[in-house]
Order: structure tokens, then sequence, then C-alpha cells
């Protein structure tokens, strides 16, 4: 019979096997092909993110607009109009609303993405998946916040713009935009991984997380330009790889702010080598981080 | 080696003690800065010793594993709590990394794992489905195509659009299973969850991991229930502090447990509070008048023996032995006063009380005695709810190959049946 045959043909012993469960990775190994198998996953995660901003606030989706209103307003009142702060001539509302808008995605991605490992404790012991799936799920939902609160943005520009107010949006760096949220992106998850992974030993690092990304955001021009500072002090604020990224949109949708690429490539090139060390630190904390819980 | 379905090969692990729940780095930023200054560790409770840093100590919950599973093979993993059961199961399902050695496994490995099932409490039923689904390396499609009977097998229907928070343990661990039996996986890991549901369900689930092991998918079952191991796998693994000390046919390795358990667990010795005047100090059971066990088949002669210690003389005391299942029932209790026994002359320094169980037609399960002692006013003086426990396994007293197990009840009662039709009679008598 045709079977005798066919029991003759063996597999090679590697092929064999799905899967070959050994101590350590390779030191670097994302294993984004997995990630990408998983990908139902990652969009079931992004939908529980949601869901539960839905039911545990009394606004639910409002509050995405209201968050970044109030808080443009405050600053608008606080350091606009008692602190005075200059807005490199831009009207105070759009300049407050840009930063606040786009500091919020990386502020999001570095607090959601840096409880990873403490908030899906119970998850995490139960199953296994890419733990990777859950800061892209935070990263992408975070996008999707942020894509609805720059719309917001964008209609308050063109409102202004109505009214007669000069803004002069500069086409190309509109274009590059999409460069500049990556980076963000990439800040936030990587310096995001870091912290989750210390937090595994260190649980309470995360309320110094917190309130340190609060204060940085004093050190990022937010509510001040760049250009407010003295020349010889300005490499401070320019240390801080978000300071870059801030300007830049800025510059691109309402036409003022200070840029320049040698200061973007810094930010990118830290960017990356956040996100490897990020990758390094995580890799090797996921395999036995249930061990500690 | 083609039809291998799982090959463990010099399997360890190690976990590293003091890691667990000192993670705070204000603790450790205060231990640092009071060692800088010279001071003890202020975080010691006083009179404690300063062990220094215990990070770095090791145990090791395995060593060295090596054995295969065959596809469409359903094995038992047996041993004590602590052997390491639990652990091999992590590293298999790729919660935890192993310390050494390696796995190779073919085929899609979905697990049921200790406590909990990596449910959303604030999300319902259905939408956790569809999570765990998804977790498990499903697609949307596959767990539509499963979803209606995920729903009917765990029979939680009703709550299915309700948040899992408001789920009882029970009901849980239904779902849970239902969707772990429904993944269609190659490999099914069961590690000691389903104590939790009701008798009717664990049955229903032992039946469930039979039809998946009947259509040749692998099955790795834990389990305290001796019962439940015999009935379904063929073989079966004993650990024993992190080491394999047995494998193979599962009524030797049972046995062979038995013996580990029953050299620890024939006796318990209890000391006395300071202020008890009365309490039970050993407790040991015997299987067919001599050798001390903790494996009992159905239909063997058991004796119960206890030894309570009293400090001073009392009169009129009963004693009661209870013998309940698993989930507390009371099946009988073997009383000394209904027995008759009234003692009016002193008792002291030391009773003891043998009781005699000529046949014992308990049905397989895991069942255990609890011990009171009430003195004369009926005021209980001494209570040990678990004083021992013990495992009834299936004798094979019928000769076609079926036998009574826990689906039939609890009790086992002798009967003759006759069935007759016409002119014919058939006619059996059922004993052990
Ligand atoms: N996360 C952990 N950290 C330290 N020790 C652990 C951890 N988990 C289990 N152990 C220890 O490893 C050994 C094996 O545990 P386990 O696999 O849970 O055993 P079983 O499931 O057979 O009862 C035990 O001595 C247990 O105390
Ligand atoms: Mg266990």
């Amino acid at each position: 019979m045709a079977s005798t045959e066919q029991t003759k043909i063996s597999l090679p012993a590697d092929q064999y096997w799905d899967m070959i469960i050994e101590p350590q990775r390779r030191l670097f190994d994302l294993r984004l092909g997995e990630l990408w198998k998983y990908r139902d996953l990652v969009m079931l995660f992004v939908r529980r993110d949601f869901v539960a901003v839905y039911k545990q606030t009394i606004l639910g989706p409002i509050w995405y607009l209201i968050q970044p209103l109030l808080t443009t307003i405050t600053f608008t009142v606080i350091f606009g109009n008692i602190a005075k702060l200059p807005t490199d001539g831009l009207p105070q509302f759009l300049f407050y609303m840009s930063g606040t808008v786009v500091w919020a995605y990386f502020a999001d991605c570095l607090n959601k993405t840096s409880n990873t490992f403490v908030q899906n404790a119970g998850l995490f012991g139960k199953v296994y998946f890419p733990r990777l799936a859950v800061p892209v799920s935070i990263l992408i939902s975070n996008l999707i916040a942020f894509a609805i609160q720059f719309g917001f943005f964008i209609l308050f520009v063109l409102y202004f713009a109505a009214r007669g107010t000069a803004l002069q949006p500069d086409w190309t760096w509109i274009a590059f935009s999409p460069v500049l949220l990556l980076m963000m992106a990439g800040l936030g998850l990587g310096l995001g991984i870091i912290v989750s992974s210390l937090t595994t030993k260190y649980r309470d690092l995360r309320f110094l997380v917190t309130f340190g990304v609060s204060l940085l955001m004093y050190a990022t021009p937010v509510i001040y330009p760049v250009s407010s500072i003295p020349e010889n002090f300005q490499w401070i604020i320019l240390a801080n790889p978000m300071t870059p990224i801030v300007e830049a949109f800025r510059y691109a949708f309402l036409g003022a702010g200070t840029v320049n690429p040698g200061h973007l490539l810094y930010s990118f090139s830290f960017m990356i080598v956040v996100v490897f060390l990020g990758s390094l630190i995580f890799n090797r904390v996921e395999q036995t981080f249930m061990d500690t819980v | 080696m083609t039809n291998t379905a799982i090959s463990v090969e010099n399997l360890s692990k190690s976990y590293r003690l003091g890691q667990i729940g000192t993670g705070t780095f204000a603790h450790d930023l205060n231990v640092w800065w009071a060692r800088i200054r010279g001071k003890p560790n202020p975080m010691l409770r006083i009179g404690e010793a300063d062990h220094g840093n215990r990070d770095g100590e090791e145990i090791w919950a395995l060593r060295d594993i090596n054995f295969t599973v065959k596809q469409g093979e359903v094995l038992g993993i047996i041993g004590k709590n602590g052997a390491g059961k639990s652990t091999l199961l992590k590293i298999l399902s790729r919660v935890t990394a192993p310390t050494s050695g390696k796995i190779k496994i073919k085929g899609r490995i979905a697990s049921l794992l200790e406590v909990g099932t990596g449910f959303h409490p604030e999300m319902t039923g259905r939408e956790n489905v569809y999570l765990n689904g998804a977790i498990m390396g499903m697609t949307r499609k596959e767990i539509d195509g499963n979803f209606d009977e995920i729903i009917d097998f765990s029979g939680v229907d009703q709550f299915i659009d309700t948040p899992v928070k408001r789920y009882s343990s029970g009901m849980y661990v239904r779902l849970a299973f239902a969707v772990a039996a429904h993944m269609n996986p190659e490999i099914l890991v069961v590690d000691e969850v389903l104590a939790v549901g009701d008798a009717e369900f664990q049955q229903k689930c032992l039946g469930k991991m039979g039809e998946v092991a009947k259509e040749g998918r692998t099955v790795l079952f834990v389990s305290h229930n001796m019962g439940a191991i015999q009935s379904l796998c063929q073989n079966s693994l004993l650990i024993d502090e992190g080491l394999i000390v047995g494998t193979g046919k599962s009524e030797v390795i049972v046995t062979q447990y038995l013996g580990l358990i029953s050299l620890e667990s024939r006796t318990i010795f209890r000391t006395s509070n300071k202020d008890d005047h009365l309490w039970l100090e050993q407790i040991e059971l015997k299987r067919n008048g001599v050798e001390p066990a903790s494996i009992i088949q159905t239909g063997d002669h058991l004796t119960i023996h206890l030894v309570i210690k009293l400090s001073k003389p009392f009169t009129r005391l009963y004693v009661g032995v209870d013998l309940l299942d698993e989930w507390e029932r009371l099946i009988f209790a073997f009383h000394s006063k209904e027995a008759g026994l009234i003692i009016y002359q002193e008792i002291y320094p030391e009773l003891n009380v043998e009781i005699d169980i000529p046949q014992l037609f308990l049905l397989p399960g895991q069942f255990h005695f609890r011990v009171v002692v009430a003195d004369r006013d009926g005021q209980l003086v001494e209570d040990v709810p678990r004083a021992v426990s013990f495992d009834i396994v299936p004798r094979d007293y019928s000769t076609h190959g079926y036998t009574f197990n826990n689906k039939h009840g609890q009790l086992f009662i002798p009967f003759r049946i006759k069935m007759t039709s016409g002119k014919n009679v058939w006619a059996n008598e059922v004993e052990i």
C-alpha cells in the first residue's frame, strides 16, 4: 500500500517540532513575526483599553476632548494671562493646545506602558502570548486618542484661520509629522518598557515615574517656546529629546518654532537607543517575571 | 520519534528567594541609607536577626527532568504538594522560562493553570471568551465557530453578558475550562483547577478530557484525585521534590504515590496548646488490618486508630469521627454515643479509640475524617476538621470491563440484579 511508503518519510528533527522552549533566548529578539500572528489579540487589547475608559469615566468618549480643552484653558489663563509667558507670536490658545496634545501622547504612552507588567500580572501568569502585545496595543490605543484630539486641535486652527489669524503651516514639515509621531511613540514605548521592567522589582517606582513625567513637561517647550530661553541655557532644554519634536510639530502646523535637523537627529538617535535598551531589558524580564509576583 | 508530542530534556528550574514581596523602592532605599550610616536594618522586626540579603538563594523546583509524551497520550502527573507539578506545567505553557534544559513541542498547547484564569474582571463573559481565545492564539473566526459550544458546555449562558467579576469561582473555572477545551488544541494541559467546581462539572470535565484524548490529542493532567487519574490516564508520572521518581502505568504509579504519602501521612502528631486539657495526638488509618494507608480501595477493611491525650481527668467523653467527601458533605458519623458507649469512669491520661469498618463501601473519590470530642455537657472540647484524608480508588469488581465509579454516587451497595424477558433470564450479583 501507499502508506508504507509514506511512513518512511521522516522530517529532519528540527522541522518536526513546532516549538522549542529554552532558557535564554538571544539577547535581542523581539519576535515581531509572532506578534503579527497575535494581531487579533492586540486589537482586542486596544478595544479593552477603550472599553475601560468608556465604563470607568462618567463622560465616556467625550473625556478625550474635555481633557485637552481644560488643560489648554488652564494654561492660557495661568501661563498666558497671569504669567504672561511669550508664545512665539502665536495665539495663546493654539500655542498651548498644540503643546498639550502632542505632549499627552508621549506622556500617556510612557505612563501606561510602564504599568505593563504590574497591571497584567494576572493575565501573564495564566497564559502565554507575546508580552510585547500589551505595550504595542497601548501605543495603538493612544494613537487613536491622539487622532481624536489632534483632529479637535485642527478644528481650532481652522477656526482661528477663518477669523483672520495669520498662521503659516509648513507643508513639508506636515508631511514629515508622521515621523515625529513615530519618534514620540518610540520614546514613550522604550522608556515605558524600561520602567515597566524595573517595576517588577520596585512596585512603587511607577508613582515616581508618573510624577517625574509631569515634571518633565516643564522641561519641554509645552508652555513656553525654546526661543524664549536665553541662548546659553537652551542646551538644557534641548537635551530633552522631546523638545525638538514639540517645536517641530508646532512649526509644521502653526508656522512658528525653533526647528533644526541636527536636534531632530539627536532625538531620533535617542529614540533608537531607548527602544533598543528597552527591548533588551524587556526580553530578559518577561521570561521569569512571573516567578516574582 | 515521529509521533512524540512533547519531549522534555534535562529540564531544571530554580526560583530565587528573597525577590517576592520586598519590591518597593522606598524600602530598599531605606535599608541602603541605614547601611550607609552603619545603622541596623530598619525594616527588621525587633528580635529578628539580620540575615543580610537573601537575594540569590535558590530553590530547585525541578531537577534535570526527562520524559516524552506520545501524541494522543493522556498523562497523569502526580506528586505531593510542592513537588514541582505546577512549575512543570507553567514552563510548558511558557508562563515562565526554564533555568536549563529544553522542551520540544509538536502542536498547539492550551492550558488551564492553577487558580484564576486570565479573565479580565471588568469585561463580560462573552468578551472574555474572545479575549481568552485570542490569547491562546485562536482567530476571531475560530472562536465564532466554537462560541455556542463553549457557552453550552460552561453552563453560564444566562450570565454571558455579565462582567466576570460577579461570577463565582466555580463559574470562572467552568468558563475557563470550556474555552481551553474547545480551542481544539493538540495538547491540553490542566493543573489542579477542577477541584473548584462541583462534582457534576468535574465529571463533565473529565469526560471532556477523555473525549479530547480519543480524538488523538494529548492531555497532561495534574490531580490529587487518584480515582480520576486512574480512570482517565493510562500512564502517569510521579514527581517528588523536583525529581521524576516514577513513570509507567497509572495503577503502578498511583500505588507508588500512595506508598510515598503513607510514609508521612499515616500519623498526625499534635502537641497541645497550653490551655488545652484534651487533644487529638495521633490518628492512623490501617488498610486490611496491616499497612498504614492513605489510599484505599472500594470494599477494603479499614481501621481508624485515635490517640487522645488528656491533661486532667474527664468523665463521659463522646468521641465522633465524621466521614466527609471533598465537598464537606457528611457521609456518615461514627459516634461513640450512638454506638452506646457512655463511660462513667475517669479517663486519664490517654484515651485510645479504634474504629473498625469491616468493609468500606465508598466509591472512588477523595474523602477525609473529622474528629470531634465532646464533654458531658455536649461542649466540643476538640475539633480537628481534616484529621486525615485519603483517596478511594476503584476496584475491578466486574469482569466485563465496566466498573462503578464516582459517577454512580458515593456509596457502593452490593446488589443482585435479574432481568427476564419471555423465557430469557439474565442475572448477576454485584459484590466486592
Ligand atoms: N514563584 C516562586 N518563587 C519561589 N518558589 C516557588 C515559586 N513557585 C513555586 N515555588 C516553589 O517551588 C516548589 C514547587 O512548587 P509547585 O510547582 O507549585 O509544586 P506543586 O504544584 O507540585 O505543588 C515548591 O517548593 C514551591 O514552594
Ligand atoms: Mg500545584
